[in-house]
């Protein structure tokens, strides 16, 4: 257990990067007067050569990023422990590593791992985060040269969760990292899946897929620094809402330096409101310091369900209900698609369907 | 044989002034094994007839009825419409993003069956619907009319209508945006699955070069919301000489 002793400031609900959050609602994770403790929160499933996980001392592992993310911060200050999975250079990972939870009591904790890829690694962590928790996490990544790491972020949490947490990744160069999070469960969610970059000719995929139902607050702020020339980014999530009180908040922040010539970016975010009450608000930023580049554009779209598409596959027998299921299922497809795991593909699925029976849309 | 008959069909559409009425009162009567061919200038209301008839949400029907076979299509859903033995290839076809045309096609089928197709025989009967429409077979893992070549999309829709067999087709404007080829390739499809089953079909178009492919036995022509001359297929050849001046100029 630890209390805080620095001169740390709580959000007030007036800063940019608050005001869309109901801080009401963040279970204690930002109130110095709130103890929080440190846990060591994930574990292995299934052990695969070339990797190991070691829990360390703070002090003799440090962040490897900075950051100016109140909720970060503040987890930074209560840690004791960090979590670290090294993948060895040059290891291939047969299957995906699974991630799981653990140690998580439903009281404000607070947990960091560091994750990194050593050189020309290649493979695929999934992260399954399930159950009831009040957790504020940082999980970072450190992409040597010529890595590739897919990193899939299931936030499945029990109805009644809350999650603040930063997934923070630098990649070095020629390194790909490809980001897939999926954010259906919990009360509240917010998540800053974002990058740096540490050396040319790296790129990085950031897709996401969240659904939320019936009060829940999802939000997503993504921040991409292309700090360097010659990085590529691609960002691209999509979101439905159903239900009263769903709100949805995506932030898509690229940043193009002036030393970042060459950079290639776009970033994409499609809101579907699948009824009345529900709230999805969506804002891409792009800031650029040299023209110099390859390509930089976003897109953002915020629509109710299609109703040609509805009269289309009625009008070929299929009943109404079957077809709103086909046209949101194919329109998360892309994104679960890109997971590459059947069992996970149809448990999400199972649950969008689930879901959305349960608020009859 | 089945009827669907047509009888003094009024639509009207809401538009920001109010309701519009586009059609004033439509008669019309097909059998299986007929073809009707639907002409008229742009305008006229033949794609409302068609739509009205599938049920799209956006026309209101405020007079007359339509029956297959006695019984009240008006009355239906959209889905009962196809299941009770209704089609209608459309002019714009919709893409629907992450939807398999396999998917789209099976659960099609199942739905309008009523049962799920045996997967061994289903797979040979769609296979052999796209060889004869000259389809590539990667065509079916492709997203519904999703990147779709307008030629694509008006065999996908044949290909549905040889899929689902209805009783009666609504073709509207099959024609439009096809090459020579393609036009004969859609046809052939339409002409084999009427020979086959008995089809009806309803052929909407404004052009008269799709009638040297499929034969109408009845001409309509078309003109502000109601068919305003009736005849066989002399009628066509009428139309293709003189165009449609005298029935747009009141």
């Amino acid at each position: 257990m630890s209390t805080l002793t620095t001169n740390y400031l709580a959000p007030t609900g007036r800063e940019e990067a608050w005001r869309f959050t109901p801080l009401a609602r963040v279970g204690g994770l930002l109130d110095s007067a709130v103890a929080v403790s440190s846990v060591s929160s994930i574990k292995i499933v299934n052990s695969e050569n070339g990797v190991k996980l070691t829990v360390k001392s703070v002090g003799d592992q440090p962040a490897i990023s900075t950051s100016d993310d109140l909720a970060t911060i503040r987890a930074r200050e209560v840690v004791t422990e960090v979590s670290h999975i090294e993948i060895a250079a040059n290891t291939q990972l047969e299957q995906p590593l699974l991630l799981e939870r653990t140690n998580l009591t439903g009281k404000p904790q607070a947990s960091r791992t560091l994750i990194t890829c050593g050189a020309n690694s290649h493979g695929t962590i999934i992260l399954n985060n399930s159950g009831d928790a009040i957790l504020s996490d940082e999980i970072e990544f450190d992409l040597a040269q010529g890595s590739t790491l897919t990193f899939v972020s299931l936030q499945e949490w029990s109805s009644k969760a809350i999650h603040l947490g930063r997934q923070h990744a630098v990649i070095a160069k020629d390194a790909t990292f490809n980001s897939i999070v999926v954010t259906v469960g919990g009360s509240l969610v917010r998540l800053l899946p974002t990058v740096e970059y540490s050396g040319p000719g790296s790129s990085a995929d950031l897709q996401g897929l969240y659904f939320a139902t019936d009060g829940q607050h999802l939000e997503h702020r993504l921040h991409v620094d292309h700090n360097v020339p010659n990085a590529k980014s691609r960002v691209n999530y999509k979101g439905a809402l159903a239900g009263d009180k769903a709100h949805t908040v995506w932030i898509g922040d690229v940043y193009i330096r002036s030393n970042a010539e060459g950079t290639d970016t776009y970033e994409l975010n499609r809101n579907l409101l699948l009824s009345d009450g529900a709230r999805a608000d969506s804002v891409p930023n792009l800031e650029i310091e040299t023209g110099e580049i390859v390509g930089a554009g976003h897109a953002s779209t915020t629509g109710r369900f299609d109703d040609e598409q509805l009269f289309y596959l009625s009008s070929r027998g299929i009943p109404a209900e079957i077809a709103r299921r086909l046209v949101i299922r194919g329109f998360f497809a892309e994104i679960v698609g890109k997971i590459r795991d059947e069992e996970i593909e149809n448990r999400l699925m199972d649950r969008i369907d689930s879901e959305l029976a349960k608020v009859g849309a | 044989m089945s009827t669907l008959d047509i009888k003094g069909l009024q639509v009207s559409v809401a538009t920001e002034a109010g309701f519009t009425e586009i059609l004033k009162g439509v008669d019309l009567t097909i059998k299986s094994g007929e073809t009707h061919a639907i002409m008229g200038p742009n305008g006229s209301g033949k794609s409302t007839l068609a739509y009205s008839i599938a049920g799209h949400p956006k026309y209101t029907i405020t007079g007359g009825s339509v029956t297959l076979d006695g019984v009240d299509v008006l009355a239906m859903s959209v889905d009962e419409r196809a299941k009770t033995g209704l089609f209608l290839a459309m002019q714009y076809p919709v893409e629907v993003p992450g939807v398999s045309v396999t998917n789209f096609l099976r659960t099609a089928a199942t739905a309008i069956r009523g049962e799920a197709p045996k997967v061994r025989t289903w797979v040979g009967e769609v296979k052999e619907a796209m060889k004869s429409l000259n389809m590539d077979p990667n065509f079916a893992e492709r997203n519904v009319n999703e990147g779709f070549s307008g030629g694509e999309k008006k065999r996908h829709e044949i290909l549905q209508l040889e899929l689902l067999k209805p009783k009666f087709a609504i073709l509207d404007e099959t024609d439009s945006g096809l090459d020579v080829d393609a036009l004969r390739i859609v046809s052939e499809g339409v002409n084999r699955v009427k020979g086959n089953r008995d089809l009806g079909i309803m052929l909407i178009t404004h052009y008269t070069r799709i009638l040297r492919y499929i034969k109408p036995d009845f001409v309509h022509v078309f003109s502000g919301g109601k068919i305003v001359e009736a005849g066989g297929p002399e009628l066509a050849d009428k139309l293709e000489e003189k165009g449609y001046a005298e029935y747009t100029t009141a």
